[in-house]
């Protein structure tokens, strides 16, 4: 499904991804681990399209077109979500009329004529259940004046509405206490199946108790340097992510 | 070319009224005061950035007579604002009151000549107050108005009287033969614990050039309750100075919300005077505009009493060529202590070819006072922007929908909602035609 190859990138002339390689296939679930500063999120960004970011060399492949060369709602729309870290508050911009603009615009994209008024009400209903979302917040301005939890909530429930084929989940975790993370992960949980995939950016272990990976992946200096099954992240969250900088710098003299 | 000695020739020919109630002495002393004075040039202080001087330069006719004739009814049922069905609508043509056209719909609203509510029973209150915006305006300009009072009209609202449809007031240019400078005149009367929301609009028939010189008056007594909506749409043909004066000599409540999507040139003066113990005032703001037009809002916020609560809010887009200025004045004079004020102007530049000069001014004579006030200038939302693309929204439909929710707050503020609606209307079209 995702193919990323000897992926380059940087923003402001910094370099910060040094070829990073990656397969993800439909059905499977991966986690990205590593400290602060590695580049997780700045792998994500680049995913989504983010317009700062430059890549520099490499290629990415997504359900077999260049990813690279797309907008970043074009991306959207062949499938590809990010759950922000921090999402945008949009004061003034209704939450409903939002998603309504985002789930059409996808539609139209895919050549399938707007989703009628009763259907899209029903769906909302439905994926709002999903992740103990209120009509309430929904009626308010974009994220404005959410909380964390709340904001993160939104997140997946945004992803709920469009049904992507991979889902990003760019530290999901941060900020939430332990019911929340429940909440969000379960939603997640009940989201995937045999066609999708998500790909799980965190940085601490906590998260992978819920969204359990098929595969983990230690960041580190702009590439993976580290790649296991899900017993990894145990491992990293038992010895800290020193013992990964100490390996490095050890293959590195 | 407009000349001091042309205004004269028509000043003249206006001489000799029969009309004892006093006007034509203000009038004289106006027109003293214009010739003294003259158009304001950038280097008077208020009209650094807005220069009206030079369009003097073209002819523009001051018309004598109210032409009321040339307007059809088909021509003012284009004109119409959306809710017309259920409001008072008043209409100036080039700067005369015209009965004919004019429909008063609710019972307790008079309308009346204003050289004959001069000379009976609002005698005092007229002789009293009209002209009480140039203590605010020292220019030319106002001065220009008053000099040529014909026309106009006393719009009064009695004790406790609620005026439940909405007063629309079209200025209308007849512009089709000529260039035209109008200058419609109103004072308005609110009394005792009476309400009323009043909409004023600019229109201009033809492509030749119009100058509306516009000045409304309106005096809130106790209890009272104002709002007041300025909506401006008019074509890139089309100039303007627009002052609105509201003076509250009750405690009373008012807001005033200025929409300006079109024009040539605008100048909005927008006074506000809190001349009575704990009033309040609510001042917001919306201008969009593209192509070389110019938008200009100077405001005035006068607490004179104590115990007074303003807040000002004004954004703006500006696009294109587009230039735009905001002045906006807060006096606390020495009396009045307790007094909020709170003043914003935010902006955002879609264009590196447009700009917009804006200006907080505080000048506070008293101790225990609370004022803030800010300004911003900038960019739209960039990351805004890539969060609804990366949700499948196009970049231009993203674009729209921030630049709508960024608008959203003033247009909350617009409570008539067949207006209110036609206002969302336009500004989607704007949208749509200006970012494609």
């Amino acid at each position: 499904m995702l193919t990323i190859q000897n992926l380059h990138a940087g923003i402001e002339g910094k370099k910060i991804l040094n070829g990073i390689n990656l397969d993800i296939k439909a059905g499977e679930v991966h986690a990205i681990m590593g400290p602060n500063g590695s580049g997780k999120s700045t792998l994500a960004s680049v995913l989504a399209g983010r317009k700062d970011y430059e890549v520099l060399e490499g290629s990415v492949e997504f359900l077999g077109k260049d990813l690279l060369d797309l907008s970043p709602e074009h991306r959207a729309a062949m499938g590809l979500f990010l759950a922000f870290q921090y999402p945008i508050e949009i004061p003034g911009l209704n939450t409903i009329n939002f998603i309504k603009t985002a789930v059409n615009e996808v539609r139209k994209y895919r050549g399938e004529i707007p989703m009628d008024a009763v259907t899209f009400l029903k769906r909302m209903k439905e994926k709002m259940a999903l992740v103990n979302m209120e009509q309430t917040l929904l009626s308010r301005s974009l994220n404005e004046g959410f909380s964390g939890g709340e904001k993160k909530r939104n997140e997946i429930f945004q992803m709920a509405m469009l049904e992507p084929r991979l889902a990003i989940l760019d530290e999901t975790d941060s900020g939430l206490d332990i019911d929340a993370i429940r909440i969000v992960s379960n939603g997640v949980n009940k989201l995937r199946n045999k066609d999708n995939a998500v790909l799980v950016v965190t940085h601490y272990q906590r998260l992978l108790d819920y969204i359990v990976p098929d595969y983990v992946h230690v960041l580190y200096n702009g590439r993976i340097v580290k790649s296991g099954p899900k017993e990894l992240a145990l491992e990293l969250e038992e010895r800290g992510y020193d013992f990964i900088k100490n390996e490095n710098t050890v293959e590195a003299v | 070319m407009n000349t001091i000695a042309y205004f004269k020739e028509r000043f003249d020919q206006f001489q000799p009224s029969e009309d004892p109630g006093g006007l034509d002495k203000l009038r004289e002393h106006a027109f003293q005061a214009f010739s003294n004075m003259g158009i304001p040039g950038s280097k008077h202080e208020e009209w650094k950035y807005t220069r009206i001087a030079g369009l003097f330069n073209k002819e523009f006719q001051l018309p004598a007579d109210p032409l009321t004739g040339s307007i059809t009814s088909e021509d003012l049922n284009g004109l119409r604002l959306p809710g017309h069905e259920m409001a008072n609508e008043l209409v100036f043509v080039n700067g005369f009151y015209s009965f004919t056209l004019s429909r008063i719909r609710s019972g307790n609203l008079r309308v009346l000549a204003l050289d004959e509510a001069a000379n009976g029973d609002f005698q005092e209150l007229v002789i009293r107050w009209l002209g009480d915006s140039s203590q605010y305006q020292k220019d030319g300009i106002n001065a220009l108005n008053t000099a040529f009072v014909r026309g106009a009209v006393f719009i009064y609202a009695g004790k406790a009287k609620l005026i439940e449809h909405p007063i629309y007031i079209y200025h209308i240019t007849d512009a089709r033969s000529v260039n035209i400078l109008s200058q419609p005149r109103s004072l308005m009367y609110l009394n005792e614990q009476a309400q009323a929301q009043v909409v004023e609009n600019y229109s201009t028939l033809g492509s030749n050039e119009s100058f509306t010189n516009q000045v409304m008056e309106i005096i809130v007594e106790n209890e009272a309750r104002l709002e007041y909506y300025k909506i401006q749409n008019d074509g890139s043909n089309t100039n303007q100075v627009s002052t609105t004066h509201i003076r509250q000599i009750g405690k009373s409540f008012i807001q005033a919300v200025t929409i300006s999507l079109n024009g040539g040139l605008v100048r909005n003066n927008l006074n506000v005077i809190l001349d009575a113990r704990n009033c309040e005032a609510h001042l917001y703001g919306l201008y969009f505009q593209s192509g070389h037009s110019h938008i200009d809002n100077h405001t005035i916020v006068d607490n004179i009493k104590p115990n007074c609560m303003s807040n000002e809010l004004y954004k703006g887009i500006l696009n294109n060529h587009a230039t735009g200025v905001f002045n906006g004045k807060i006096f606390v004079r020495q009396l009045a202590q307790k007094t909020n004020a709170y003043q914003s102007n935010k902006n955002i530049l879609l264009s590196d070819t447009c700009s917009v000069n804006t200006k907080p001014q505080l000048e506070i004579f008293a101790d225990d006072v609370k004022c803030t006030h800010g300004c911003t200038v900038g960019r739209l939302n960039e990351e805004g922007l890539f969060y609804l693309q990366s949700r499948g929204i196009s970049e231009k439909i993203a674009r729209n929908l921030l630049l709508s929710a960024y608008a959203a707050d003033i247009l909350d503020q617009v409570k008539p909602a067949a207006l209110r609606g036609y206002i969302e209307i336009q500004i989607n079209e704007r949208l749509e035609k200006d970012l494609s």
